[in-house]
């Protein structure tokens, strides 16, 4: 599993095959000021799955995510979508290629409604149909209830659920969650893998996640892959990492 | 009693103004955290173009449509040649370049336009209102005045609250980031922003000029009410700007009509009250309760 699927098929819409690389992520290298963040990463994250990034505070997790959307510019390496090379696309342009981005520490617009953050997250798509609203209300019945509240009301467990429903309201093919468990109780944090695990396997949902919960995040993986210090360590099955006692230690911190 | 009313009635009216050019603070600070001191420059330059117009013969209607659609286009380009640059960056590097602008766009108006007072016209008339056989301070003016800072008030709401368009500035205004990974063109929004703000800026710049004199600094003072009104308001808050602006037109008018040469006195009030709401509460009347990220 440490060498990439050898897939670089393109194909139409969200059919890509399970298992086929779907966000190539090639060399990547970037910096935050002169502190380099990223050095060289190459990963990928397939369909269908759940991958999930992990590593200590400052590893350059959040920075991942943050050049694969285009918000810092890569110094070096390529992103790939499906194929297609997304590496200097504006950061607007993402989300109609089928990439959502929920960034680290939630994402919720405090000054809108639950509501509105929904459609937010639909502007680009045009007209989009009320099933689809009630949809995402399905699945999340806890900020149904809170609909047209301030979001600024909202626990930071429904706050996540919320950016998780917007962004699923952009119909992505692939889900860029940061730090999703950051701040909450165990119990909201299951409940979330839990409800992002059926997404994946019932709709086909692909997942790149960032995690300093490593334990949490490694339950709900297929995949699992190591940063430390700006680069990758390990990459492997999550069931594998997480029997890797000396792993976990040197690098999970449980 | 009479006086009374009187005294309330023109307050109320010269407060609609405040609260539209208020308004057209709040509009950018909001989504831009840049406070426009060329804003009133900017309505100023629209008012002449709209008294070229006039002058060349056209109908105060057709000036006033020609005024805040040069409001507009000048607003946007304000953002997008001006402002966009210095976005984002210390903030106060913004607040020097609106106050250059300030300067700039007065000097411009003065080569332009000349520097002499001109007469302004109002569609309608500036003869009280007669209620039995006294005439109260009430005119078709000053409800023309009423009716189109609401109407525009009504329109702004309707924008925000109910189209997509309304909800995508809104989003970036609010939370910038989060609006561009979803797809908003959040730069567009901003210049769209700047130019409603300008309209509104432009509509309350004509309304103040209707039946009296215009020159290239005559909107000095309502940038200073205006200004206060807004942090009155918060700042942060349409609703508070609007509030903020017709309790500062009250409070004017009350020294102007109460105090012995109070009229002399309203600049200095103006800024009394700036001072004791930023001294008692500096969040403004309508603060809001939602600490705002960075």
């Amino acid at each position: 599993m440490s060498e990439p699927h050898g897939s670089t098929a393109v194909s139409a819409g969200s059919g890509t095959a399970p298992g086929t690389a779907l966000l190539q992520v090639q060399g990547l290298t970037s910096a935050y000021g002169p502190v380099r963040a990223l050095d060289g990463v190459t990963l990928d994250a397939e369909a269908g799955r759940i991958t999930a990034v992990l590593g200590a505070n400052g590893a350059g997790k959040t920075t991942l995510l943050r050049t694969i959307s285009g918000l810092v510019r890569p110094q070096a390496g390529k992103v790939l979508l499906d194929g297609e090379d997304i590496t200097r696309s504006a950061v607007e342009a993402m989300v109609s290629k089928g990439m959502a981005h929920v960034p680290e520490g939630r994402g919720v617009i405090a000054e809108l409604t639950v509501d509105e953050n929904l459609r937010v997250g639909s502007l680009f798509r045009g007209k989009v149909g009320k099933d689809e609203y009630d949809r995402v209300y399905d699945i999340f019945p806890r900020i149904a209830e809170r609909r047209n509240n301030a979001a600024h009301t909202l626990s930071g467990g429904e706050r996540q659920m919320l950016v998780i429903g917007r962004a699923l309201l952009a119909q992505p093919r692939i889900l860029l969650l940061d730090e999703p468990s950051l701040g909450l109780a165990p119990r909201i944090v299951a409940q979330i893998f839990g409800l992002l695990r059926q997404l994946v396997d019932r709709e086909g949902l692909s997942v790149l996640l960032v995690e300093q919960n490593a334990r949490s995040a490694l339950s709900v993986a297929d995949v699992g892959i190591v940063l430390n210090l700006g680069k990758v360590v390990v990459t492997d099955q999550a069931r594998t990492l997480m029997a890797d006692e000396g792993l976990r230690h040197a690098y999970l911190g449980f | 009693m009479q006086q009374f009313i009187n005294i309330t009635l023109s307050g109320l009216v010269e407060g609609m103004i405040y609260a539209a050019f208020a308004l057209a603070l709040v509009l950018i600070w909001r989504s831009t955290r840049i406070v426009n001191f060329a804003q009133g420059a900017m309505a100023a330059a629209t008012a002449f173009i709209a008294l070229a117009l006039i002058d060349a013969g056209q109908s105060y209607w057709v000036a006033l449509i020609v005024a805040l659609v040069s409001g507009f286009v000048l607003g946007a380009i304000v953002e997008r040649v001006i402002i966009r640059p210095v976005e984002g960056g210390p903030e106060l590097n913004a607040v020097i370049v609106t106050l250059g602008l300030f300067v700039a766009i007065q000097a411009l108006i003065a080569i332009v336009f000349g520097s002499a007072f001109q007469s302004f016209p109002t569609p309608f008339g500036v003869r009280g209102f007669e209620v039995g056989d006294t005439t109260i301070a009430l005119t078709p003016t000053s409800l023309y005045i009423i009716g189109s800072v609401l109407i525009t008030m009504a329109l702004l709401v309707a924008l925000f609250r109910f189209t997509r368009v309304g909800l995508a500035m809104r989003a970036s205004a609010f939370g910038q980031e989060v609006a561009r990974l979803l797809g908003v063109r959040v730069g567009r929004m901003l210049t769209l922003g700047w130019a409603l703000a300008a309209v509104v800026g432009s509509l309350s710049g004509l309304l103040i000029a209707g039946g009296e004199f215009i020159y290239p600094a005559y909107m000095d003072s309502l940038i200073v009410f205006g200004f206060v009104a807004a942090v009155l308001g918060g700042l942060d808050s349409p609703v508070g700007a609007i509030v903020g602006g017709l309790l500062l037109g009250l409070a004017l008018s009350y020294v102007s009509g109460y105090l012995p040469r109070g009229s002399a006195l309203v600049n200095v009030a103006a800024l009394v009250i700036l001072m004791v709401v930023l001294l008692v509460r500096p969040g403004g009347l309508f603060a809001s309760s939602v600490a705002r990220r960075a």
